[in-house]
């Protein structure tokens, strides 16, 4: 019975899911047709879409295996700059390295898109893994810093000109082919996070979320903590990394400073906003804190009201409203929007079925 | 089967354990008995290998585990279930039943049934998160956790801690019937009545070291023991 019953939610919750991709994709598609028109509205979808990826991954170490990282500007950096290099076009090349040149090497080295984010994640995973080695037996806020180092590191030796050749050095990288539409950023992001969460909710996840909650009983039932969070790590990184190529994607051109901590803070803020270990709230956040931040551009204009010009309105005052809103949501939501849960169509399906049947202790 | 010699292991920069000697027989239940900061806790840890001892040997089936990684341990069949219960609050119990097999790659069916039957009420709480369950409730989840590696010899910390005496005497019970379906236990307790009751053999740990050893019997009737443990005068 209680098996039956299981196997029914799950088929409810998949194909709930199923009808939000169905009408995600048809929305999309209206879009892409009027394409114009709805520019700035795609390009905060596919900004969304991004971001969620990359605060999914973030959250799999940080709100998964307990691990705080703030290292995801550092890891992106890589995946944005390996994907850029492998996909800008040959022709334009010769543009885009016009101060000092290309390296011989990559002068020809040209790959499909998806190959150069998979190869963008893989890099960014194998520098996760040996700098897992060392920093992974460091804990809480020292993880943290060791890895905030990491990131600031990794764009110092972007920028400088010993990489010339290969990243550009300070000029950055332009002429990265985009998204040829909303749906192909949907596609990649939509592949990115079902795999990640099949691994959230596999043994493997389950051993993650173990170390989060009790290192020494995860220990006593035999859990190598260790290999279990260089592991997270690394799964983590590799979709940081797709993360980067796909912002690499989204905007065409980067430098060193797209990679700056900020971007790791605007990530953590989605996390924190969304739940910390929630998929949900992660995708959820990302839609919320993009869209939010474009939607408050309102206040960066000047406002003049009867001949008088208010003087908060500025450009940079829309960051100081969301910043305050940021703190509400922490200080009434201490645990972001869905703390820990799932939104589920289970739960709003369970409180229907509870009022339907009157059936005192029915469901054990 | 498990056999532990001269043990001294430092915990915070105090020496916890001062050389201890005790060993366990296939079969039997052993308790060690103490009160609070007699080294119980620092001496079952140093043997499941997530504290290291500073000098000493313990010996398992013949074999030295001294200081090895926790998880070789686990796999030689030495199963801590930790004090104060420490089960994933946030994972469903059945979750934490089978999270206890990790480092098993065979069929779980059988031995969750297993649990199933010694603990019926995780059953029906199968799909429940496992911080919700009540005290007595999580420790008996904590000890089915640590059946299911299919342990030789189950240790276990202080299960009677904060729980009621009647689920106490249920936990005891239950702990008896995993001894009789071939387990052997290393049980240590602050609750040296209990203990004592269901023991084969005791000792008396006091600040560090073994102060007083013999069979659960023997060591009930020792006026000194029910003076100073059992809260009796005699």
């Amino acid at each position: 019975m209680n098996k039956l019953n299981f196997k029914e939610k799950t088929n409810i919750n998949l194909l709930m899911y199923l009808a939000i991709i169905v009408v995600s994709v048809t929305i999309l598609i209206f879009l892409d047709m009027n394409k114009f028109q709805y520019n700035y509205v795609i390009s905060i979808i596919e900004k969304s879409l991004v971001y969620a990826v990359v605060a999914l991954s973030m959250n799999i170490v940080t709100g998964f295996t307990g691990l705080f990282s703030l290292g995801q500007a550092g890891f992106m950096a890589l995946g944005a700059y390996t994907t850029a290099i492998l996909t800008i076009p040959i022709a334009s090349r010769p543009n885009v390295y016009y101060m000092n040149g290309i390296l011989p090497a990559l002068e020809n080295a040209i790959v499909p898109i998806p190959v150069a984010l998979i190869l963008g994640g893989v890099v960014a995973g194998v520098f996760a893994a040996l700098i897992g080695i060392p920093i992974l037996r460091l804990k809480s806020d020292y993880l943290a810093i060791a890895t905030l180092g990491f990131s600031e590191i990794i764009r110092a030796v972007i920028a400088s000109p010993m990489m010339d050749k290969i990243t550009n050095g300070s000029y950055g990288l332009k002429s990265i082919p985009g998204f040829k539409s909303s749906l192909e950023c949907f596609a990649y992001s939509l592949i990115c996070i079902v795999i990640m969460i099949l691994i959230i909710n596999s043994s493997t996840g389950r051993d993650f979320k173990a170390v989060r909650e009790d290192e020494i009983a995860a220990r006593a039932v035999g859990i190598n903590l260790f290999k279990t969070k260089e592991l997270s790590f690394v799964v983590s990184s590799f979709f940081t990394g797709i993360g980067g190529g796909l912002l690499a994607m989204f905007m065409r051109s980067i430098d060193s400073k797209t990679f700056q901590i900020t971007l790791t803070y605007d990530i953590l803020l989605i996390v924190v906003l969304g739940g910390i270990g929630s998929i949900t709230g992660s995708i959820v956040g990302a839609f919320f804190v993009t869209a939010g931040k474009e939607l408050l551009r309102f206040f960066d204009e000047p406002l003049i009201i009867g001949g008088v010009q208010i003087p908060l309105f500025k450009p940079g005052f829309r960051m100081v409203i969301f910043s305050i809103l940021l703190m509400i949501v922490v200080l009434f939501f201490r645990k972001g929007l869905l703390g820990g849960k799932e939104l589920s169509f289970n739960k709003l399906m369970k409180v229907r079925r509870k009022k339907n049947l009157d059936e005192p202790g029915g469901n054990a | 089967m498990l056999k532990v010699e001269n043990l001294k292991v430092n915990f915070g920069g105090i020496e916890a354990v001062k050389g201890i000697s005790f060993d366990v027989n296939e079969g039997e239940i052993v308790t060690l008995i103490g009160s609070n900061g007699a080294g119980k806790t620092t001496t079952l840890r140093t043997i499941a290998g997530v504290v290291k001892p500073t000098f000493g040997k313990i010996t398992f089936d013949g074999k030295d585990i001294t200081g090895a990684e926790p998880s070789s341990i686990v796999k030689m069949g030495v199963t801590l279930c930790p004090e104060g219960r420490r089960i994933f609050p946030d994972m469903t119990v059945l979750e934490n039943i089978k999270i206890g097999a990790y480092l098993r790659d065979d069929n779980l069916a059988d031995d969750i049934a297993k649990c199933h039957r010694l603990f019926p009420i995780l059953k029906e709480r199968s799909n429940q998160i496992a911080g919700t369950l009540s005290g007595g409730e999580q420790q008996m989840l904590a000890v089915a956790r640590s059946l299911m590696s299919k342990p030789k010899i189950m240790m276990l910390d202080e299960p009677s801690l904060g729980l009621a005496p009647l689920v106490v005497k249920n936990i005891f019970e239950i702990i008896k019937t995993i001894n009789d379906e071939g387990t052997t236990i290393l049980l240590i307790e602050q609750n040296a009545n209990m203990a004592l009751r269901i023991a084969d053999k005791a000792y008396v740990l006091e600040t560090g070291n073994i102060s007083m050893e013999g069979s659960g019997k023997e060591l009930l009737a020792n006026p000194k023991i029910k003076e100073a443990y059992l809260g009796k005068k005699s």
